[in-house]
C-alpha cells in the first residue's frame, strides 16, 4: 500500500480513537460538569451521616452547588465532620441548614442545604452550625413500632 | 526408585531454572527495545505502519464486538434492574461496565489474539528465515529497525481501540436500551452523566488499555523474537501468545482494579 493512503488511515483511525475518548468524557462522564471552577469548604458536624460518601453531591434546591470532600471523625464529641466543598458563585447565609438526604427510595445520599435568613454570608473554613443527621431507616422503625404499641396501650384504658 | 525420584526433581528444577531465566531475558529485552526505540520515534513512518496493520485490521472486530456487547449488556441490565424499578439506571449500568472492566479487558483480549498473535509469526518468520540475521550483516539493528516499531504501534494503537469499543458499547446499549425496549431517553443519558466520573472512571480505564498495551506488545514481540526458527516453533510461539497475553491482562487487570476501586 502507497505510503500516503496508509498516513490516511492512521490519521483516520487516531482520530476516531480520540473522538471516542471525547465521546466517554463529555457525553458518558461528567466532564462538563464536574469541575468546580472555584470553590471554598465549609465544616458541617453531624451525628450520624449514614451512608454518605466523599465526592458525593451538596445540592441546593435540588440543584449541585458542591461536593463532599472529605470525612472525619471527631474524637472528643463523637461527631462526624463532613467538609463540603460549594462553589465559589454560590454563597449562602451563615444560619444555613445542611441536611443528609437521600434521593430515591434506595438512591444515594447527598447533603441538602437550605439557606437561612442571615445576612452574612459563609465563608471558607467556617462551621454549618445547624445540621440534621441522616434518618436511618432501623431507627425510624424501632420508633414506629414504640409509638404503636404505646398507641396500643392508650386503647386498652 | 531413588533414580526416577531425583531424576523427576531434576527436570522440576530444570523447568523452573528454564522460566526463570527466560523472565530475565524477557526483561533485558524489554529494556533493550526501549533503548532502541529511537529509531521508531525518530522515523516515525515505521511505527505508522505498524500502527495501520495491527490497529486498523482490529478495529473491524473491535467495533463489532463492541457494540454486541453493549447491546448485550443493556438486555441483560434491563432484565436484572426492572425487577428492582429502577430501568434508567440500565445507562449506568452499561457505561460503568464498559469503561471501567470491559472496554480495557475485552478489547486488550481481542488485541491479543488478533494483533498480537500476527506480530509474533511475523517476527518469529523473519526469524526462522534468517532475515533478522541478515540485518545484522548489514549493521542493521533489528531490534530498533522490526521489534521497536511493532512494540510502539501496539502500545499507540491499544487504547485508542479500548476507548472505541468502550465508545461503540455504549451507544450498542443505548440502542437496545432507549430505541428497542424503551427506556426513558433522558434519564438513561442523565443518570449516565451523573455517576460516571471522569477522573476515577475514564481516566482509569484509559490507564487501564494503555499497561495492557504495553503487556500485550511486549509478550507479542518477545514471543517472536525468543522463537524457535522452525515451523513448529513459530506455531508454538504464536499460541503461547495469545495465551500469556490473555493471562496477563486478567492478571493485571484484578491488580490494577485493586489498585483504582478500593471501595470509594
Amino acid at each position: 500500500m502507497q505510503r500516503s493512503t496508509m498516513d490516511l488511515w492512521v490519521g483516520v483511525f487516531v482520530a476516531a480513537g480520540l473522538a471516542a475518548m471525547l465521546f466517554l468524557a463529555l457525553k458518558v462522564g461528567n466532564l462538563a460538569s464536574a469541575n468546580l471552577s472555584e470553590s471554598y469548604l465549609v465544616k458541617a458536624r453531624f451525628d450520624n451521616i449514614g451512608g454518605l460518601k466523599v465526592r458525593a453531591p451538596v445540592k441546593s434546591a435540588g440543584v449541585v452547588v458542591g461536593r463532599v470532600q472529605n470525612i472525619d471523625f471527631d474524637a472528643e464529641r463523637y461527631q462526624a465532620v463532613v467538609a463540603l466543598e460549594v462553589d465559589k458563585r454560590y454563597q449562602f447565609p451563615r444560619d444555613t441548614f445542611a441536611t443528609i438526604l437521600t434521593s430515591g427510595l434506595l438512591g444515594e445520599q447527598y447533603v441538602g442545604l437550605e439557606a437561612g435568613g442571615d445576612t452574612e454570608v459563609l465563608k471558607a473554613g467556617e462551621d454549618i452550625k445547624k445540621t440534621q443527621s441522616a434518618v436511618v431507616l432501623e431507627k425510624l422503625i424501632s420508633q414506629f413500632m414504640f409509638n404503636q404499641a404505646a398507641s396500643g396501650e392508650k386503647k386498652e384504658k | 526408585m531413588l533414580d526416577s525420584v531425583t531424576g523427576m526433581l531434576r527436570d522440576l528444577g530444570r523447568h523452573v531454572i528454564g522460566r526463570i531465566a527466560r523472565l530475565g531475558f524477557a526483561a533485558r529485552f524489554f529494556l533493550g527495545v526501549l533503548w532502541g526505540s529511537g529509531t521508531a520515534w525518530r522515523r516515525f513512518q515505521l511505527t505508522i505502519r505498524e500502527v495501520f496493520f495491527s490497529g486498523i485490521h482490529s478495529l473491524i472486530i473491535i467495533l463489532v464486538s463492541g457494540l454486541f456487547v453493549g447491546m448485550v449488556l443493556g438486555l441483560q441490565g434491563y432484565d436484572t434492574l426492572q425487577r428492582y424499578g429502577s430501568s434508567e439506571a440500565l445507562g449506568v449500568l452499561v457505561a460503568l461496565s464498559l469503561v471501567r472492566e470491559l472496554g480495557p479487558v475485552v478489547a486488550g483480549l481481542l488485541f491479543a489474539s488478533r494483533a498480537g498473535s500476527a506480530i509474533t509469526a511475523e517476527i518469529g518468520l523473519m526469524k526462522a528465515t534468517e532475515q533478522l540475521t541478515a540485518m545484522e550483516m548489514m549493521a542493521v539493528d533489528p531490534v530498533a529497525r522490526v521489534v521497536a516499531p511493532r512494540f510502539w504501534g501496539g502500545v499507540i494503537s491499544m487504547p485508542l481501540l479500548a476507548a472505541m469499543f468502550s465508545a461503540i458499547g455504549v451507544f450498542g446499549g443505548y440502542l437496545v436500551g432507549v430505541v428497542l425496549i424503551g427506556v426513558d431517553e433522558g434519564a438513561f443519558w442523565s443518570q449516565m452523566q451523573a455517576a460516571v466520573d471522569f477522573r476515577l472512571d475514564i481516566v482509569n480505564g484509559i490507564i487501564k488499555s494503555v499497561i495492557f498495551g504495553v503487556a500485550v506488545s511486549l509478550i507479542a514481540v518477545f514471543e517472536g523474537y525468543d522463537a524457535p526458527p522452525t515451523a513448529e516453533g513459530v506455531s508454538g510461539a504464536t499460541t503461547r501468545t495469545v495465551v500469556t497475553s490473555s493471562l496477563a491482562i486478567l492478571a493485571l487487570d484484578f491488580v490494577l482494579t485493586a489498585f483504582m476501586f478500593r471501595g470509594l
